[in-house]
Parts: C-alpha cells; structure tokens; sequence
C-alpha cells in the first residue's frame, strides 16, 4: 500500500478536529486564535494533497500561499485587539471580558 | 496579453479613494479633517457613476473569475450607497469619540470594496478574498473606539468568531476544490453534472462547510450568538454597517453561489436551510421582545431580518431572487434610519440606547420622533412603507415555491415583531422626560442620512414597481 | 513497509503530537513553541507533496514570522493573565470535534487512493511554476491580497498604537 490522497486528507481532517477542540474550549484569546492557525493549517494540508494527487496543476498550491498571507493579517489584526483588551482589562480571558450585558 | 478592466472600474475607484483619504489624512490638521468626508463621498458618487454606466454589459475577466453584470452592479450600488450613508451618519459622532477619522473612512471604503468583489466573483477564491476584506476591515472599524471598553470587547467576538468562520470556509472551499478540480464556480457546476457518486461526497462536505461558514457571517440562528453584543459594543455606524452591508454581501454571495451555480443540489439544503429560516426568525424576534435596550433590540431584529431573507433563498427561482434583492433594498433604507435616530440621541458619554431615552421624542424632536415611527411601522411591515412591500414578495415567493408553511410562520413572526416596535413608539409620543437628542444645526449630515432613509423607506412602500423591476432585471443576468 | 510511508507516518504523528501540546499546555509560551513545531512539520509534509517553495514560505512566512509576532505579544503581556482556563461546556466541544472527525475521515475512506504517484514534472512547486501561475492565472487574487494586507496594517496601527 502507498501512501495515498486519503492519507493526507484524515490528517488534514485530524489538526481541522483538534483546531475546532481549541477554539470551542479555551477561554485565553490567544489560544483560541491559534487554534484557528491549526484549523488554517488543516485546509492548507488539503490544498496541497489535492494539488498533488488530483488535479496535476499548482492551483493548490497557489490557494496555500493565498491561505498563509490571509493567516499572517489575521494574526496582526487579532493580537492588536488582543493588545487593546489588554491594555483595558489587563487580561485576555474571553470569559472574564464581560461589560456587555447578556 | 489584452486584460479587460471594465469587472475592476467601480471597485478600482473605491480602493483609490481609501487610498487618497489615507494619505491626505496624514497632512492637513484636525479641524480640516472635513475634507476627507466629502473626498470619501466624492469617490464613492464616482464609483456609482461608473456602475451605472456600466449598466446592462454582461462580460468577464480574469478567465471569467469576476463577471459584470447586472446582479454585480445592483450590489455595487447598494454598497456605496451605504458606505456613504455610514460616512454621514458618522461625521459626527467619530469627532465626539476620538476615533481617528482618516483610517475610519479608509476602512470602510476598503471593506465596501471587499464587498463589492464579493458579489461579482464568480471563483471561490475570489469570494473568499473579497469576504476576508469586508471582515477584517469591519473587525477593526468596531474596535476603533478606543477609549470604550465595549467596543474593544465586542471587536474580539467579532474577530475569534470571524476568524473560526473563516476556517470553515477555508476547509470547505479546499473539499471543492478536490471533489471538482477547481475553485471556478462554473467549473464547479459543470463538475456537479459528471462526478462520481463518492466524489460528490467529499463536495456535498464542503459545501456543507460553505454553508456553515456563510450562515455565521448573516447570522443565523443557531451561528448568532455574537451578534447582540458586537452590534450593542460597536459604535453605532459600525453596527448600522454591518447589518445592512455585511449582511447584504453574504446574501449576494449566498445567491450567486446556492441560488445559480450549485443549483443542481438544492434538494439536499432546501430541508434545512428552510429549518435555519425558521428558527432565526422565530428566535430572532423573541429575543427581541425582551430587550430593554433599543440599539440591542435592533440587533435581535437584524436577526429576525436575516430569517426572513433566508425565506427568499429557500423559494428561489425568479420570485424569490426579485424578493431577496428588493427586500435588501427596503430593509437597508430602514436599518439605517433606525440605527440613525439612535446615533441622534447620543449625547457626549451617555450613548442613550434603553427604551426609556425615547421618551417624549416625539414632542422634542417631531422629525426624529416621525422619522423612528416611520422605520419601526416599516421594519415591523405595515403598509404601505417598503417594509410590507418586501415582506410581501418574500412571503409571495414561498408561496409560489410550494412552501405555504414558511409564509405562515413568517406572517406570524411579523404580527409577533410589532410587539417590540411599537413600544419604541409609544414610548417617544405617550412617555416624558427621556434624551434630548440632538438638533439638526448640531448634526446636520446625520440628519441628512436620517432623511435619505425616510424618502427610501417611504418610497419603496408607495411606488415599488421600479425598484421591483431593477431586482428582477439584476437577478434574471445572473443566468 | 516503504520509505515514503514510513516518512509520512513519522511526520504525520510528530504533526499531530504537537498540536496534542498546542491544546494541553497551560501555559501559552509552550503552546506557542508547540504550534511552530508543528507549522514545522506540516512544512516538510509539503516536501513530500512536491511543494518546496511552499515549504520554504511556510517556514520562513508560518513557523518564522506570524510565530515570532504569537510571541511578542505573549511577552508583552502579563503572563499571569495568560493562565489557560477551560469552560465548562468543553464536553460539547469534544464532542463536536470527534463528531465532525469521524464523518470527516469516514468521508474520504469512501473514496479509493489513486495507486502509485501521478507523474509529476521536474519543476513542479518550484518557485519558477508558482510564479508563473500566480503572475499570470491568478494575477487579480493576488492583487487584492495587496488590499487585505493593506487593511490588515491599518487596523494593527490603529488599533494598537498607544495615543500619543
């Protein structure tokens, strides 16, 4: 047995689960957000696996590069916010962050 | 190579526009800072010159990943128009703030240009890169009240939820892209006619993972729970912003994506995307009863709105695409005259959002108290303002689909929403001693947006055969 | 058992060993260090799917600089306050994530692996191929990935630059 397009897919679908785990159960923005950065990860092995073994073009490939900028500005974006939370609050818990009424 | 630019003009000129903002910002002094209002709206009066002078043209570009035509440019135009309603009704209330004026307009000029991509991208990634635009430049506009606690707040909902979206988009753009060799939304609907029965697994999965991630960005119950607080945390333009644009730029793309190309599986989301509408309607409006805060009832309305939007995607056809684009039309002139009157009662610190502030408004203010009861007999759909009209179609729509119960629910849903509405209402003309509310010499351009939502609401409600016909015109170029 | 299959149950496991320990860790600096182990390795699974340039970005744009910003940030901040907590409906979240995983991987089992490679020419993820691709096919996302970044730096600036 080689290895297959399958392969690559579970372990994409492996770090989509456990990104899903870390964003639904850690409180600690940055946590969450790197969570997030697995979830990314995960669509990016599939990108990559699909270019290879399916379609024979470097489309995939191409979305990865489009995928990793996208990371990079959701990374500066969120860890400013996470700065300006901090800097009001002087902690990053999503939990503990509560002014707004339910 | 021979490129054609013409898909880029409206959208090209936005980016221009943002880009001439932020640079002029950087040299003139604080009090002259007007200027950069009157360029925004300059640029954007442009950019809707040269859609509508683009009007009627069906062509593409880029190996047909952005089309132009009409479906496209009716989107365009109700972008700008409302990023320019957004700049007006902010004017003042950036300068009573301290949020910095140059990035505010250049943010929202480069998210209505995210948008605009989203409703002519006709390849997936261009949809996804058009939407992530729209979405980290609304992140940043919530969160640009620094000194508010809430607003900061309310960005890193926005942001995580956002950001988790995103990965479901991304991962469910990444099954198509396998199961069908491509991300081009044509290429897609040819490859849904011959794909094999396991294939079309894996495509089934991520337009299942598609639909999740579009359902969170026009929130739709159960994906809503961010809402009341990022719309209640963010500052009032913002909020009016994102559920009117926002929202319309993910039906857009809902429709161009579910409605046209992946039209061939609709019998696999009709049964629970009609459960969705159901559910977010209903939910939508009960939580609304229960609010005492009138910007946080208006949130739980935006999501009863977005229920009755998805009725629209749930008929489709003709009918329900002509219903879902003039609806967006009526319910953006409403949303944003209500978010308006609220932004008029702000007075420095104090946001006077609770019910109670609207008392005796009426006799204060009479323009703002006619203008609220105005929006809130329309938003809850009594004739003949362009809420009823809309609602009307929308319910028309399902019943010609064949979904006779979905029109009943929303019937009721309505009667359900007046309940909330016409407390606002009473509230301003039989109650005393709430806010003062601004005066027109005080806030003269958002009264002027104020005004541009009353003709709007009350014209779409007397007169809808053009606006009717404009809809259906712009949804039939979609084939 | 073939080399290649053993190198890809190798990388494969050290991937999602460490992002095990992005998960566990209370403290977030070793959730940080674990996450770039794991951009890591998922950069040489790249290498075994003929992607090199891709490798080569992931591990200078990934693993390198959006992992080195992760780390200012935790740095600048009270660590104290980056104690992770978990929150009690953490069952649902298992849940949800187990769930998804086996429909997902029960997904793709449906679907027989192609046998053997498919050929692939030399060139193939070389920075010569993406370039090409991306100056010319993919030319217009490319633009507007200019925009996005673009925002991307307004709304750090504004949002994080202290009032002077």
């Amino acid at each position: 047995m080689a290895i297959g397009l399958t392969h690559y897919l579970v372990l994409g679908a492996i770090l989509f689960s456990l990104g899903l785990y870390t964003v639904l159960t850690r409180r600690n923005a940055i946590s969450v957000l790197m969570g997030v950065e697995l979830i990314l990860n995960s669509a990016n092995i599939n990108y990559v696996a699909f270019s290879h073994f399916s379609s024979g073009n470097v489309d995939g490939q191409i979305y990865a590069i489009f995928v990793i900028m996208l990371a990079a500005a959701e990374a500066a974006v969120g860890l400013a916010i996470v700065l300006a939370i901090f800097q009001l609050f002087h902690t990053i818990d999503v939990g503990a962050v509560e002014t707004l009424k339910e | 190579m021979e490129t054609n630019l013409a898909p880029l003009l409206p959208s090209a000129e936005v980016v221009l526009t943002a880009l001439s903002v932020l640079l002029l910002d950087l040299f003139i002094r604080k009090d002259e800072k007007g200027l950069l209002v009157w360029i925004s709206l300059i640029g954007l009066a442009l950019a809707g010159g040269m859609a509508l002078f683009l009007w009627g043209s069906h062509e593409g570009a880029f190996q047909d990943s952005i089309l132009l035509d009409d479906f496209a440019l009716f989107f365009t135009e109700l972008f700008l128009g409302a990023a320019a309603i957004t700049i007006l009704s902010s004017v003042h209330y950036v300068r009573e703030t301290n949020i910095h004026e140059g990035e505010f307009y250049a943010l929202v000029l480069l998210s209505t240009f995210g948008m605009i991509l989203m409703a002519a991208a006709n390849d997936l990634i261009l949809f996804f890169l058009g939407l992530e635009t729209m979405s980290i430049g609304v992140y940043i506009l919530t969160g640009m009240w620094r000194e508010r606690s809430q607003a900061s707040e309310a960005a890193m909902k926005y942001f995580l939820i956002g950001a988790f979206a995103t990965g479901f988009l991304l991962y469910g753009i990444a099954l198509i892209y396998g199961a069908a060799g491509s991300t081009h939304l044509g290429r897609i609907a040819s490859a849904l006619g011959q794909t094999k029965s396991h294939g079309s697994i894996i495509l089934s999965a991520g337009v299942f993972l598609l639909f999740v991630g579009l359902a969170f960005k026009v929130a739709a119950v159960p994906f809503h729970f961010w809402v009341p607080d990022v719309y209640d945390g963010a500052p009032t333009p913002v909020s009016a912003f994102m559920a009117v644009a926002v929202k319309a730029a993910a039906f857009a793309g809902w429709a161009r994506i579910f409605l046209y190309q992946l039209s061939p599986l609709q019998s696999e989301w009709t049964l629970p995307l009609k459960a969705l509408a159901i559910l977010t309607m209903t939910v939508g409006n009960l939580l609304a009863i229960s609010q005492s805060s009138v910007k946080r009832m208006l949130a739980y309305s935006s999501i009863a709105h977005a229920g009755y939007l998805l009725i629209a995607l749930v008929a489709g056809g003709e009918s329900g695409g002509q219903a879902l684009l003039f609806y967006l039309l009526s319910y953006a002139a409403m949303t944003f005259g209500a978010f308006g009157v609220l932004i008029a009662l702000k007075e420095g610190e104090n946001d006077h959002e609770a019910y109670s502030d609207f008392a005796g408004l009426g006799f204060k203010r009479p323009f703002l108290g006619m203008a609220m009861s105005l929006f809130m007999l329309s938003l809850a759909g009594f004739p003949p303002l362009a809420g009823f009209t809309g609602k009307f179609y929308l319910f028309r729509s399902a019943v010609v689909a064949g979904h006779i119960d979905l029109a009943i629910i929303g019937a009721l849903n309505s009667l359900l929403s007046v309940v909330y509405y016409l407390r606002v209402i009473v509230m301003m003309y039989m109650e005393e001693g709430g806010a003062e509310g601004k005066p027109f010499a005080r806030a003269p351009y958002l009264y002027l947006a104020i005004a541009i939502a009353v003709l709007g609401t009350v014209y779409l409600g007397v007169l809808p055969a053009p606006a009717l016909d404009l809809s259906r015109i712009s949804f039939i170029s979609l084939h | 058992m073939s080399g290649d299959m053993i190198l890809f149950f190798i990388l494969a496991s050290l991937s999602v060993i460490f992002s095990l320990l992005v998960i566990f860790p209370r403290n977030v600096v070793h959730s940080a260090m674990a996450l770039a182990a794991t951009l890591f390795f998922v950069a040489v699974l790249f290498l075994t799917l003929d992607a090199p340039m891709l490798a080569i970005l992931q591990v200078l744009v990934y693993a390198g600089a959006i992992m080195i910003l992760f780390l200012f940030v935790i740095m600048l901040l009270n660590p104290a306050a980056l104690e992770g907590r978990r929150i009690a409906w953490w069952t649902l979240g298992s849940l949800a994530a187990v769930a998804l995983l086996l429909e997902l991987v029960s997904l793709f089992f449906y679907r027989p692996s192609p046998s053997g490679q498919p050929p692939v020419a030399a060139a193939f993820g070389g920075p010569e191929t993406l370039a090409q691709s991306l100056f010319t096919d993919f030319a217009l996302p490319f633009e507007i990935a200019s925009v996005l970044l673009l925002v991307a730096i307004i709304g750090a600036v504004a949002l994080a630059k202290r009032e002077g």
